[in-house]
């Protein structure tokens, strides 16, 4: 018989054998090991292309499926699959490693082999952790995740790295265990229930747990991923991170790893404790809406480039949470779009401010002032992607956030009111770090001799600002992709919410 | 013909495209021809639009598509398309033809400017959203051209963004219409799941007015007010016009075009596109009017006391539209729009005789520092004096018959109201009286400016000048498509926009000669003569007020300048308010903007700092302080391991075996 190719363990297992390859390098030819990264990554990407052009757009079960043994005594297995909502998430990150590369070209200077090593190992544990339909083997790249991030903001940060680091590695951490908990509680109830010990997610979402075992296993996934998110009131690791994080780090941290938490929402937390789910609604909308508002408030009072935008993070990251616990289409649909948007736009900041950081080594927003005079190529970039982190119809924001806020609306009008002023909040501290960075005269002398951006830096800015307008022009390319895997997602949380014998719910789950 | 609507807009999204690619290869001069170009075809599409109506008979006068799906969600499914009926017709008209005399006027004033051929990338990228704006089908295109006319306009009034003022104005602009934009928003919502619960999900315009009938009136009250948010964030009425006298900070032409002429006009336009839904919710258009009025007035005292001549002239503005505001609001959507028309006219014209005042003057704007310009730039004088005799309202020019159209219909209309109608007439006169002050302050008397500047006085190049011409000359007959029938005319306007505000004038007797200016005899006779006696008797009550207030003007500053300082000295306590605008931007900057930030610098400190953070330190000192204290048992004697190991073998012990004696 004729087998697939297997195109999701050749997208997982291509960057971590390119690692090794990385490893075999003579340390001294760094242009060599730049190079050999850069073909690996955009090899991925290409790789990966498949994924979207052969997705069948009208399927609503998991594709590109691939189930192997693994430890079968203990019902573990190697099972790997996508559907329309991680699909454009692993394409997201295939990118967003290859700018990372780019990005990094020249800012890094130390240890460039490890550097990169880990930014392969790093790929392969946030591909892997997309496409796991098994419970232990998400977990392992889930936590795979946090050893490369931990030594690139460590290694490679600014000075407060190791502060940053740790408290990173904590936060994470702590949620990570009582994740590990749950799943065995889980794994263990199911096997009691039916003899079958299984990590199948599918599989185990069958079980009917008591509501009170929900609420508390529930509550141990919400809090690893709340952390991850990072929702209000776990985002204080947030900015250190980012701050001390080399550009790249910040770029993947923000563009990939943050959608880690909410996506473990949809594929675990949500499916697996529906019972929980209707409880829990109002309080994590409640904290999705102070995590808009909150964060915006802190990003107008922030003198540091790289902190503003981490808080930004907070708030846009809470309009995705609160679109996809409106549980319907426009919620859902605009909180996945969102997350590719801020993948976008975010990443693109980070980009922006990066490189300005490796031209005047300072990111403080009062160092800076009439850039636009000296850098006008930088000042069109970052007008654009400044205009589609707020959100600008036209970009890519407009399209997520509309439809988060219409989705909000529809579940729960004061939801949908108060997460608007966000709209008004968002304009504030976006368009003020805007002016204060590019309008006005140049203050200080450091400023007058700063070069335009450089071929390699308008390439990836380039790039960036495609995909602003793509994706807000021509939204329908993305959505339809998520189309039959979002209806399908609805319909099944909704029944096996019906199936609970949940409390019959009106608002949130009970709308069409 | 629908089928290529889209290239209505299209043009100058071509030549942004254009320029923006090319532009840094090309002359200033190629730059500024195909700016221009592309504003020219777009006024020719609308025109052959508009000449294939009047063949058209009145149902038949709507061309609509939709170019491709944009957003599709479940049920929200929008896409980018285009409709051409009478009132959209009628803006591009005015979008296109205004827009394309202010971009040639543009090529003389921006001449020298370093950033010549960006203005005109952003003068057309704005020429672009604004014609999305009106010829967008449904709520979420309108919304796109609402939103990129507010960023054109960002980047417009902070064009020279060196200056922090300049910035400054810009980001005001910008986050004073979000304030609007989150009402339109909500009220975009809540329209399209009010109507989804129904069974109709539609944001199509057309479709929204075939069901509007399905929702309750206090809903529909709702949705209007909010839409109305919008509008007036927009359209600078109270309490959201604080952007538009800063905005004055961008180069002229921008205030012509987009702060007098087109953009701030936008609200006046969603109001009269949504004008089905608007109909069914009196109490709205009761706020309509009554915030226009206010705002109408309110402006126009301001304009009293103040020097700078563009923000004489962005009072005005916002006094206008205030009008404009009032003829919603009483329901008589096609005297709005005509006004608006009229308006793009005379307030377009004025602002760029003052550009070309400034040009002359060495970029000066007080009023204080000019004067007796008359003789040396006549041509800016007449064209100027035209537009304030228009803008005052006297019999004759293009501003007499929009204002006096809407103040009979504020006074007639079913929704009319007496009050409105005094404070409106009483406005029309203060208009009247700023508007000479700034005339005779500019150009009569002697000139007060300093040698230096009144050496180089002189009148601005052709390609200035003669704009202004067919601007003055636009203001002086543009008001005839609207002579009422009480004059014998026959209010074509109206009659050509009836297919979209319904109802409208009963149409006269006599045959009509399409849509023109041809006057028949006196139509309204008979059962209407006791109406059309009141008509005109009201009619020359404004035409007496205008006169007095440019008497009073030609009194205070030209007969006997020592008045106005004798006057503001008696009123001085009134005088200080009024000249620093009644403290309204103070008020804004201590409850706003301080308010915002000290909430910040306390959630900063208190929330993130103290509680969360603490929270977290907290434990991890906790945490670090039992590890040290864990750390002092292993003290590394063995003795000691030994004992514990002892100590808990019996604890153990005694658990397995005493516990189950129990």
């Amino acid at each position: 018989m004729n087998e697939p190719f297997p195109y999701l363990s050749a997208l997982i297992l291509l960057p971590l054998a390119g690692s090794l390859v990385l490893m075999l390098l003579p340390r001294r030819q760094t242009l060599t090991i730049k190079a050999a990264a850069l073909v690996l990554t955009i090899g991925e990407f290409i790789l990966s292309l498949p994924l979207f052009f052969w997705f069948d757009e009208r399927a609503v079960q998991m594709q590109f499926v691939e189930q192997r043994e693994w430890f079968p005594e203990f019902g573990i297995s190697y099972l790997v699959g996508i559907d329309g909502i991680s699909m454009l998430l692993v394409l997201l990150t295939t990118l967003l490693t290859i700018v990372c590369v780019l990005c990094s070209w020249k800012a890094i200077e130390t240890k460039i082999k490890e550097y990169y090593v880990s930014f392969l190992v790093l790929e392969t544990a946030m591909i892997g952790a997309l496409c796991s339909l098994d419970m232990v083997l998400f977990y392992i790249f889930w936590e795979l995740m946090l050893i490369p991030m931990y030594l690139l903001i460590g290694v490679w940060g600014g000075p407060r790295r190791i502060y940053a680091a740790i408290k990173f590695f904590l936060f994470t951490m702590v949620g990570s265990v009582l994740m590990l908990l749950a799943i065995m509680v889980l794994y263990f109830h199911y096997a009691a229930e039916t003899g079958v010990y299984t990590f199948n997610v599918f599989t185990l979402a069958r079980a009917s747990l008591p509501a009170v075992k929900q609420y508390w296993l529930f509550a141990a996934f919400a809090l690893s991923f709340a952390i991850k998110v990072p929702m209000f009131p776990f985002h204080t690791w947030l900015p250190d991170a980012h701050t001390e994080a080399p550009t790249a780090g910040s770029v993947i941290l923000a563009g990939v790893l943050l959608k880690m938490g909410v996506y473990g929402f949809l594929r675990f937390a949500i499916p697996l404790f529906p019972a929980a789910v209707v409880a829990a609604t109002p309080l994590i909308s409640w904290l999705a809406i102070i995590g808009i508002v909150y964060g915006a408030i802190m990003c107008i009072m922030q003198t540091d480039l790289k902190r503003l935008i981490a808080y930004s993070s907070v708030s846009h990251l809470g309009y995705v949470m609160l679109g996809i616990f409106a549980f319907n289409m426009q919620g859902l649909q605009g909180g996945l779009y969102q997350m590719l948007n801020h993948g976008i736009s975010t990443g693109g900041l980070f980009l922006v401010v990066g490189m300005i950081y490796e031209r005047r080594h300072t990111r403080m927003i009062a160092d800076f002032g009439g850039l636009t005079t000296v850098m006008p190529r930088l000042a069109v970039f970052f007008m654009i992607i400044t205009l589609s982190s707020i959100a600008l119809p036209g970009t890519n924001g407009f399209v997520g956030e509309f439809l988060i806020l219409l989705g909000a609306f529809r579940s729960n009008v004061t939801y949908g009111v108060l997460a608007t002023t966000g709209v008004i909040l968002g304009a504030v501290y976006m368009l003020w770090m805007f002016q204060r960075v590019m309008f006005g005269k140049i203050t200080q002398e450091a400023n007058r001799l700063l070069a335009d951006l450089t071929k390699r830096e308008t390439l990836i800015l380039a790039t960036i600002v495609l995909f602003v307008f793509l994706m807000g022009l021509y939204p329908g390319l993305f959505l339809r992709k998520m189309d039959a895997s979002s209806a399908g997602y609805l319909k099944y949380v909704k029944a096996r919410i019906a199936a609970m014998g949940a409390p019959a719910v009106q608002g949130p789950l009970g709308a069409p | 013909m629908a089928d290529y609507i889209w290239l209505i807009p299209f043009f100058p999204l071509a030549g942004f495209l254009f320029n923006s690619a090319f532009g840094g290869r090309l002359s200033k001069s190629a730059v500024s021809w195909v700016a221009c170009l592309a504003i020219f075809c777009s006024f020719i599409a609308a025109a052959l639009v508009f000449a294939e109506f009047l063949r058209l008979p009145g149902a038949g006068r709507v061309f609509e598509m939709d170019l491709y799906p944009w957003i599709t969600s479940g049920q929200f499914q929008v896409a980018i398309g285009f409709r051409l009926d009478a009132l959209s017709v009628i803006m591009c008209l005015v979008v296109t033809g205004v827009g394309f005399l202010i971009h040639v006027y543009s090529v003389g004033y921006m001449h020298d400017d370093p950033g010549f051929k960006r203005f005109f990338l952003y003068l057309n990228l704005f020429v672009f959203m604004m014609l999305l704006l009106v010829t967008g089908n449904n709520l979420l295109v309108m919304f796109v051209g609402w939103e990129g006319v507010g960023l054109c306009s960002y980047l417009l009034i902070g064009f020279w963004y060196e200056k922090d003022s300049a910035s400054d104005a810009g980001k005001k602009a910008f986050i004073v219409n979000r304030v609007g934009d989150f009402g339109f928003l909500i009220g975009i919502f809540l329209l399209f799941v009010s109507l989804g619960m129904k069974g109709v999900w539609t944001l199509n315009f057309a479709q929204i007015g075939q069901h509007a009938q399905l929702l309750d009136g206090p809903l529909v009250t709702i949705i209007t007010l909010l839409f109305f948010v919008g509008a007036v964030g927009k359209s600078a009425q109270i309490p959201l016009y604080v952007w538009l006298p800063d905005a004055m900070e961008g180069p002229t032409p921008v205030s012509s075009l987009i702060h007098a002429a087109t953009m701030v006009t936008a609200g006046v336009y969603m109001i009269a596109r949504l004008n089905f839904l608007y109909r069914m919710a009196p109490d709205t258009l009761l706020v309509v009017a009554t915030i226009g009025v206010l705002t109408a007035f309110f402006a126009a005292s301001i304009g009293f006391a103040q020097n700078d001549i563009k923000k004489i002239l962005a009072y005005s503005t916002i006094s206008q539209l205030g009008f404009m505001f009032i003829a919603m609001g009483v329901g008589a959507y096609a005297a709005g729009i005509f006004h608006l028309m009229t308006h793009a006219f005379f307030k377009g014209l004025l602002f760029l005789g003052a550009g070309s005042v400034m040009h002359a003057m060495s970029g000066e704007l007080d009023m204080r520092n000019m004067g007796g310009l008359r003789e040396k730039t006549p041509v800016t004088y007449w064209t100027f004096l035209i537009a304030c005799l228009a803008i005052a309202g006297i019999p004759g020019f293009s501003g007499f018959f929009s204002k006096d159209e809407i103040l009979w219909k504020a006074f007639s209309a079913s929704q009319g109201y007496l009050l409105i109608w005094g404070l409106a007439a009483l406005t029309a006169g203060m208009t009247a009286f700023y508007m000479f002050r700034l005339l005779f302050g500019t150009f009569h008397g002697t000139c007060r400016a300093s040698d230096e500047v009144k050496h180089h006085i002189h009148e601005s190049p052709r390609v200035m000048t003669v704009p202004l011409v067919i601007l003055a000359a636009l203001s002086l007959v543009g008001g005839y498509v609207g002579v009422p029938h009480v004059l014998g005319g026959s209010n074509a306007i109206e009659q050509f926009l009836a297919p979209v505000f319904g109802q409208g004038a009963p149409a006269p007797a006599q045959p009509q000669t399409a849509f023109g200016f041809v006057s028949t005899a006196w139509a309204s006779g008979g059962a209407a003569g006791h109406e059309s006696s009141l008509e005109m008797l009201l009619m020359a009550l404004s035409v007496a007020i205008a006169l007095v207030g440019i008497f009073l003007a030609y009194l205070f500053y030209v007969k006997n300048p020592a008045l106005p300082g004798r006057f503001t000295a008696s009123f001085a306590g009134l005088h200080r308010w009024v000249e620093n605008k009644y403290f309204v931007d103070e008020l804004y900057e201590r409850v706003f903007v301080r308010g915002v930030q000290r909430l910040g610098a306390f959630l900063l400190k208190v929330a993130d700092g103290w509680i969360i953070e603490g929270a977290i330190n907290g434990t991890a000192d906790a945490l670090q302080r039992l590890a040290g204290r864990l750390r002092r048992v292993e003290t590394g004697y063995v003795q000691e391991y030994a004992f514990a190991i002892i100590v808990g073998a019996i604890v153990v012990v005694a658990y397995l075996v005493v516990i189950p004696m129990f």
